[in-house]
């Protein structure tokens, strides 16, 4: 189909921006280069720490360029057992920060989406009560409810378990707020739409809403993992062995007053591999939510 | 296919707003049934009753002689266009079409062929594989034609479905709706705002004002013999003329024909007037004959408009072809005996 073009000719200059000069485009790139070099140094001095061994790193200054223990380093850390936090091997806090981290985001992102799903779509008697519940719970995070929740923990015998350190970090007032908005947003038609066609609540959460809310559900699936991640109040409570922590704790317990008892290379390894996973999970997720929010659905 | 059967049909929305105040319609297998009316008089309501996403408040709906009221759209098998066409942005055309056919358990092989049939109908193959966000507005309307006729229900219900469209595709789709429907032999009911479109469409055409039916009946009866002053003033474009009477007379009036005692409006169309100096034979045989000047001349091209002032109040006359008269101009109007409307006090035709 050969349609009349609206837009201009294409020219050579038209990738050009407004206001953009050759100097323009230097100062840009100077003040990117500068921003990246604050935010990345650090973790590049950690990640040559994690490959000395500790006589190194206790003998300033540091070398500015990796050393030669990269593989002992690591493998030892991963596998051999840390001293201070119990002979725990950082592998295993890897896959307990994991279960924990994956278990909150994904139990927050069911249990959000399908209150929100009851309360926008269905009427039932007592929805706006138990719309204002699930809101006003947003005035207590972990930290206020903590005692009476670790009671409930003890009582149950949750102590140093899986389900212990994520379910009461499920409850989620501020996701459950997020579907709603978005629900909210959703044409009243495609509903009818959808009832016309034979849909019933399930098959219409399944096949519409849940592919709608995509791009949501990426974005708060990213945000939630590095919430899990990067617990440390509850976790400290509720955990009393060591081959249950998660690493955010385990890093805390690795570093001791005097300098000669922390194992410093160790500690550096451990650093490294504690922010591997959360990049994992941008950089992977990513796909989604950029394509999400170039082509709009609706 | 079915017929549809209404009651008495009203419905009290649960903020107290009484939307339908008791509707009864009957409305023949195969027909095509326009309910038209200003905005918020009711329609959608009474469209989205009849397809079970509203409650009955009273009355009954009856779809092929079968009562409905209790049961969902789903068992209702019925099939609906939207204004906004209401496509699933996340299914491509092929799933948008397939996917009602798909809840119903219909094996996939069947599927297949009546998607790929129905977007032969509607020339729709080479987009199966797009989404609705990559279709243009006039696509979208296909293609949600295309999802109600896929099912090959019992009753099509349209709600404005060409509201979003440009008007030169407005009177295509117009065209091609009422040829499908013919074709199909589907029962339908159709809403709109739209006069033109509802003269056009209908077998049956409905008004409706305030929640009530003004009146029912074939198109072209509504337009001659319209039964309130309503249905003259919103049947036919631009509308009646209507000029009040005072005991059975009228000031402005050169001469008027005998009137019915209990008249207090009169009411003639603008195509309906003739426009001469000369009374010739139609003085004589009773017709209605006054002075107006003009205020404004519209030439539309295949005739012309003149908004006029007469001494009962403003006329608009239709002149065909281009017309040499301009404001300030006096001239005599006509309207012949038979083609004067006469309605009483309440507005109702007498
Ligand atoms: N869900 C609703 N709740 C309360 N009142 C409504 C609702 N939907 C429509 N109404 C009211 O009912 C009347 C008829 O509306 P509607 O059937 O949409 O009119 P139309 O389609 O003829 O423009 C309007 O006064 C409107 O405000
Ligand atoms: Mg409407």
């Amino acid at each position: 189909m050969a349609e009349p073009s609206t837009r201009p000719p294409a020219s050579g200059h038209d990738k050009l921006m407004i206001g953009q000069s050759a100097a323009g485009i230097w100062l840009a790139h100077a003040v990117l280069i500068l921003g990246i070099l604050i935010v990345a140094f650090p973790i590049y001095y950690t990640f040559v720490a994690s490959t000395h061994s500790l006589q190194t790193i206790l003998r300033p200054p540091l070398p500015l360029l990796p050393g030669d223990r990269f593989v002992e380093n690591y493998w030892e850390a991963l596998f051999g057992g840390v001293g201070r936090i119990g002979g725990v091997p950082v592998g295993t806090l890897l896959l307990n920060t994991t279960i924990v981290a994956l278990g909150i985001a994904v139990g927050k992102i069911i249990i959000s989406i399908l209150s929100a799903y009851a309360i926008v779509f269905f009427r039932f008697r007592g929805r706006m009560f138990f719309f204002w519940l699930i809101f006003i719970t947003l005035m207590l995070p972990v930290e206020v409810r903590i005692l009476p929740t670790y009671k409930v923990m003890v009582d149950l015998g949750l102590i140093d378990t899986y389900t212990g350190l994520i379910v009461p970090l499920i409850a989620s007032a501020t996701a459950t707020l997020l579907f709603r908005q978005f629900f909210l947003t959703i044409p009243g038609e495609l509903v009818e739409a959808a009832r016309v066609d034979g849909a019933g609540p399930w098959r219409f959460f399944k096949d519409i809403l849940l592919p709608l809310s995509r791009t949501n559900i990426a974005a708060l699936f990213v945000i939630l993992f590095i919430y899990g991640w990067t617990q440390y109040l509850w976790p400290l409570l509720v955990t009393n062995r060591n081959d249950m922590n998660t690493i955010v704790i385990a890093l805390k317990k690795m570093i001791s007053f005097a300098d000669a008892d922390t194992e410093w290379h160790l500690v550096m390894v451990t650093s490294m591999l504690a922010i591997v996973p959360p990049i994992l999970v941008v950089v992977l997720m990513q796909r989604w939510f950029v394509r999400g929010l170039v082509e709009t659905e609706k | 296919m079915a017929t549809v059967d209404l009651k008495d049909v009203r419905k009290v929305y649960p903020g107290g707003v009484e939307a339908v105040k008791g509707v009864s319609i009957a409305i023949p297998d195969k027909a095509l049934c326009v309910l038209v009316g200003p905005s918020g008089c009711g329609k959608s309501t009474l469209l989205r009753m009849i397809a079970g996403l509203e409650t009955i408040s009273a009355g009954s709906c009856a779809i092929d002689g079968k009562v409905v009221n209790a049961i969902g759209p789903t068992e209702r098998d019925i099939a609906m266009v939207f204004q906004n066409y209401a496509l699933y942005p996340h299914m491509k055309v092929y799933d948008n079409m397939a996917y009602g056919l798909r809840n119903r358990g219909t094996p996939k092989d069947e599927i297949d062929r009546r998607v790929r049939s129905t977007a032969k109908t509607l020339e729709l193959e080479h987009l199966l594989e797009r989404r609705p966000r990559e279709l243009s507005g006039g696509q979208r309307q296909r293609v949600a034609m295309g999802r109600a006729i896929v099912r090959n229900p019992k009753v099509f219900l349209f709600d404005e479905p060409l509201s979003n469209l440009d008007a030169k595709l407005r009177g295509q789709m117009r065209v091609e709706i009422k040829n499908l429907q013919r074709s199909l032999g589907v029962t339908s009911v159709y809403v709109t705002h739209d006069q033109l479109e509802a003269m056009t469409l209908a077998d049956v055409l409905v008004v409706m004002n305030a929640g009530l039916v003004e009146q029912s009946g074939a198109p072209l009866d509504i337009y001659e013999k319209p039964a309130s002053t309503f249905v003259a003033s919103f049947i036919g474009a631009p509308p009646m003329n209507l000029l009040p009477l005072r005991s059975g007379q009228f000031e402005g009036a050169v001469t008027l024909p005998a009137v019915p005692g209990n008249a207090a409006t009169l009411g003639f169309r603008p195509e309906d007037c003739e426009v001469r100096v000369e009374a010739g034979g139609i003085a004589a045989d009773g017709a209605l004959r006054l002075l107006a000047r003009v205020e404004g001349v519209e030439p539309v091209g295949a005739e012309s408009f003149l908004y006029c002032q007469a001494a009962g109040g403003r006329i608009v006359v239709r002149v065909p072809g281009r017309t040499e008269l301009q404001a300030g101009d006096q001239l005599p109007v006509f309207a012949r005996r038979e083609k004067l409307h006469f309605f009483g006090s309440d507005g109702k035709r007498v």
